[in-house]
């Protein structure tokens, strides 16, 4: 039971991650896959910033500017969340490309269900069968 | 000034690609000579780093000038440069290549396609001069996000191919990203050389552990290694041509980098041979990939896509060598590396030059081609003969090292799978080679006369590039040896 | 694809908050340096503030505060006035992006030269950011079609 309680956050972020992989693969709508890949990211943006944190620390930013020396047991630990920084950026830049893919991807097919599409590719090769 | 070269190798592209949209803005036709002087200066900065690296040894560059490990630092040892330098070379011949194909198949949009192939270009030179391991995951998904984009403006199923790729080539980054999260846990440092010094104190924690297999599915799937492989043949067949020839030759080559750096900088070789049965594993991926995508290439009516499956293939020739361990295989990995970088762009390459020409690029569309287009032709031969492994061709050179390596590590049933490979390799050229110059025609135009058909060879600026690379193929193999005792005896990890 | 909404409940109230959401989001980016912000979140809210625009009037109106050719260059400057803080840094003879070296031409002491540099290229981040959220909600919106063809 300690086992769970004591490490909760990295509980609850692989139970996320493993909610947005399950959709990246099972759902056959491809706006559905898309979110799913969003949520698995968001939620390793979450772990990593969460894996920063120490008990009884604040926020790393510095009150006064005219401190010589900080004693950084008292400040949670900033390199976690510069790095996310650069991970949203990356995630909303792939979210970006995606969501143009699918409008494209929208316009020539008319559908977003990943097997009507299919179906429309098979017959465009073989247009006598059914 | 030689050490500003591993910084100005990044700036330039990036600088070049964004001068492009204004320029573009301006007039259209500055793009092209921009992109192929910002590449020739690549080219030439790649030599001077090579030349840097083989005088003085490891460079290091500190980016802000804050020492590591507390700053991103730019490490460029033998391997780097070596690879650095095929990146360079091929990017500029594929830039000289795309001239033509890109005015006739993407019309209008010549502006952003250079923009965004230069940021490609960027992103790979940046994967191999990083020594961060943060870093590389941010060039990583600069070359993913570009190779989406211009993977998607190809023809038919080019969009559907495209997503496929971003939701694989995502969950791959994404578990990269894990490692390095578990690794920076670990131990607080990101550091490829500092992480290699930290590291095997710590061998028995599980994160550590959980660490590597993240590392290793990640780079597994960028690289397209055998059953990771899926979304390599649809994105690389409808991509434009010379986006397929840039990626196809490129692309997967940095993601062996990326493994090889992985597997040996941050986690020592005994790791991977003692702790876990690493190698084992990929020795038996890479066998399965090297049959598997010969066999399935001979079952193909495209020739793209039979080029596709032949790359999947050649991924498996050079994780057999890095999986045998030993100086052989390595040696006829990197070897590989090299080689397969210049026969899949004169494939592609020929590839993209029928399709400007015929329109299509069917096996069948290749029938009787030898007299329209005999050099281009030629090219496509000796490259075929280059990945069987017929001297005196350099496909030749790099598998007799990789056939070596597995014998002197007794893996027997290794080598008989890269000589099977070969043999499948050979029925799925023939077809098409057999078509190219032995097939009788039937249409009854060509019956008129032998003066019907008329030479109707590939355009000079297409040409040029594809006569460098099988000119390439011929002569580097005799240079195999003076490559292996100048740069490559030094990328070896020492222990083996 | 969007029409007109006339609705003048969101007109209003849009047009009063536009100019503070902006002002708000040149302070993120001035602040970024040395507390909560920064270049990518500043660019975030000046992107809204523009997509506000086009939820709450029209595209035709949007595209005449800040047309598409104005947002690509300015997509391109946010990049060049980073690599040319960087450039600046080489040329001058540090490590590219040693903003120290910068106190050669501001003569400050080189701690407040890396401050300003900072601030420097978090004003390029921000530029680049915002013009390419415009720029995509821009090309979602409508489709990909382009009043002006490229050609």
């Amino acid at each position: 039971m300690d086992f769970i309680i004591s490490k909760f956050n990295y509980w609850i972020y692989i139970v996320l991650m493993m909610i947005g992989f399950y959709a990246m693969i099972s759902k056959s709508n491809l706006v559905k896959k898309l979110v799913g890949m969003n949520i698995f990211q968001t939620a390793i943006i979450l772990f990593f910033i969460s894996i920063g944190s120490k008990k009884g620390a604040t926020i790393p930013i510095i009150q006064d500017s005219h401190v010589d020396a900080v004693n950084s047991a008292l400040y949670m630990n900033p390199l976690p969340h510069v790095l996310m920084l650069t991970a949203i950026v990356v995630m909303v830049s792939t979210f970006g490309v995606a969501v143009a893919l699918l409008i494209m991807i929208y316009r020539k097919y008319k559908t977003l269900e990943e097997d009507e599409i299919l179906q429309i590719l098979r017959n465009e090769k073989w247009p006598n069968t059914h | 000034m030689a050490e500003h070269s591993l910084i100005l190798i990044i700036v330039i592209p990036l600088m070049a690609s964004c001068f492009n949209i204004l320029l573009g803005l301006f007039r259209r036709g500055f793009c092209y000579p921009l992109v192929i002087a910002t590449l020739s200066l690549c080219v030439i900065l790649s030599i001077f780093i090579m030349d840097g690296v083989i005088n003085n040894g490891v460079i290091h560059y500190r980016l802000g000038g804050w020492a590591p490990p507390w700053g991103i630092e730019y490490v460029v040892d033998h391997l780097n440069a070596f690879v650095m330098t095929i990146i360079s070379f091929i990017s500029l011949f594929v830039a000289v290549y795309s001239k033509r194909s890109v005015e006739a198949e993407l019309p209008g949009r010549t502006v952003y396609f250079y923009t965004v192939f230069l940021l490609l270009v960027t992103g790979l030179l940046g994967i191999t001069v990083t020594g961060d391991v943060f870093n590389l995951y941010v060039f990583l998904e600069i070359t993913s996000l570009a190779g989406y984009a211009l993977i998607a403006i190809g023809r038919d199923k080019a969009l559907l191919a495209s997503f496929n790729y971003l939701i694989m080539g995502t969950i791959g980054a994404c578990f990269y990203l894990l490692g390095v999260g578990y690794l920076y846990i670990a131990t607080g440092s990101l550091n490829m050389a500092d992480l290699g010094r930290l590291l095997p104190d710590l061998y028995h924690s599980k994160v550590v552990l959980v660490a590597f297999a993240f590392f290793a599915v990640g780079v597994a799937i960028k690289m397209a290694l055998f059953p990771l492989h899926v979304w390599l043949p649809d994105a690389y067949t409808y991509a434009p041509s010379t986006v397929s020839a840039l990626a196809a030759s490129t692309m997967t080559k940095v993601g062996v980098y990326v493994m090889i750096r992985i597997m040996f900088t941050v986690f020592k070789p005994n790791f991977s041979a003692e702790m876990l049965p690493v190698t084992e594993i990929l020795g038996w991926v890479a066998s399965g990939a090297m049959i598997f995508g010969c066999i399935l290439a001979i079952a193909q009516t495209d020739v793209k896509r039979m080029l596709s499956y032949i790359l999947i293939a050649e991924v498996g020739y050079i994780v057999i060598g890095v999986s045998v361990t030993n100086r052989m295989g390595f040696t006829g990995a990197l070897l590989h590396i090299l080689f397969d970088a210049f026969m899949m762009a004169c494939l592609f390459m020929v590839a993209g030059v029928v399709m400007h020409k015929t329109g299509k690029t069917s096996i069948h569309g290749f029938r009787q081609l030898h007299r329209r287009m005999p050099i281009t032709m030629a090219a496509f031969t000796i490259a075929a003969l280059s990945v069987i492994g017929v001297p005196p061709t350099a496909g030749f050179f790099s598998k007799w090292y990789l056939v070596l390596g597995a014998i002197y590590a007794r893996k027997w049933i290794f080598a008989g799978m890269l000589l099977l490979s070969s043999l499948l390799a050979v029925v799925a050229f023939f077809r098409v080679i057999e078509n190219i110059y032995f097939a009788p025609s039937c249409h009854a135009h060509d019956r008129v006369g032998q003066e019907g058909i008329v030479r109707d060879e590939a355009p000079l600026s297409m040409l040029v590039p594809l006569l460098t690379m099988a000119a390439g193929i011929l002569i580097l193999g005799f240079f195999s040896g003076k490559i292996v005792s100048a740069v490559i005896q030094f990328t070896v990890p020492e222990g083996f | 694809m969007i029409n007109r909404f006339e609705n003048i409940i969101i007109q209003t109230i849009s047009r009063l908050l536009i100019p503070p959401i902006q002002l708000y989001a040149l302070y993120v980016i001035a602040h970024g340096h040395y507390s909560p912000g920064g270049g990518f979140q500043g660019g975030c809210i000046l992107g809204a503030s523009f997509i506000l625009m086009v939820i709450a009037y029209d595209i035709k109106e949007t595209k005449r505060m800040i047309s598409e050719k104005i947002n690509t260059i300015f997509i391109s400057l946010g990049v060049i006035i980073y690599s040319g803080i960087g450039a600046v840094c080489l040329i001058l003879g540090a490590d590219y992006l040693d903003y120290g070296i910068l106190n050669k031409i501001f003569s400050v002491s080189p701690a407040k030269a890396r401050a300003l540099g900072t601030f420097g290229v978090e004003i390029g981040v921000g530029i680049t950011v915002m013009a390419v959220m415009v720029s995509i909600f821009l090309n979602l919106v409508s489709g990909g079609e382009h009043e002006e063809a490229q050609e």
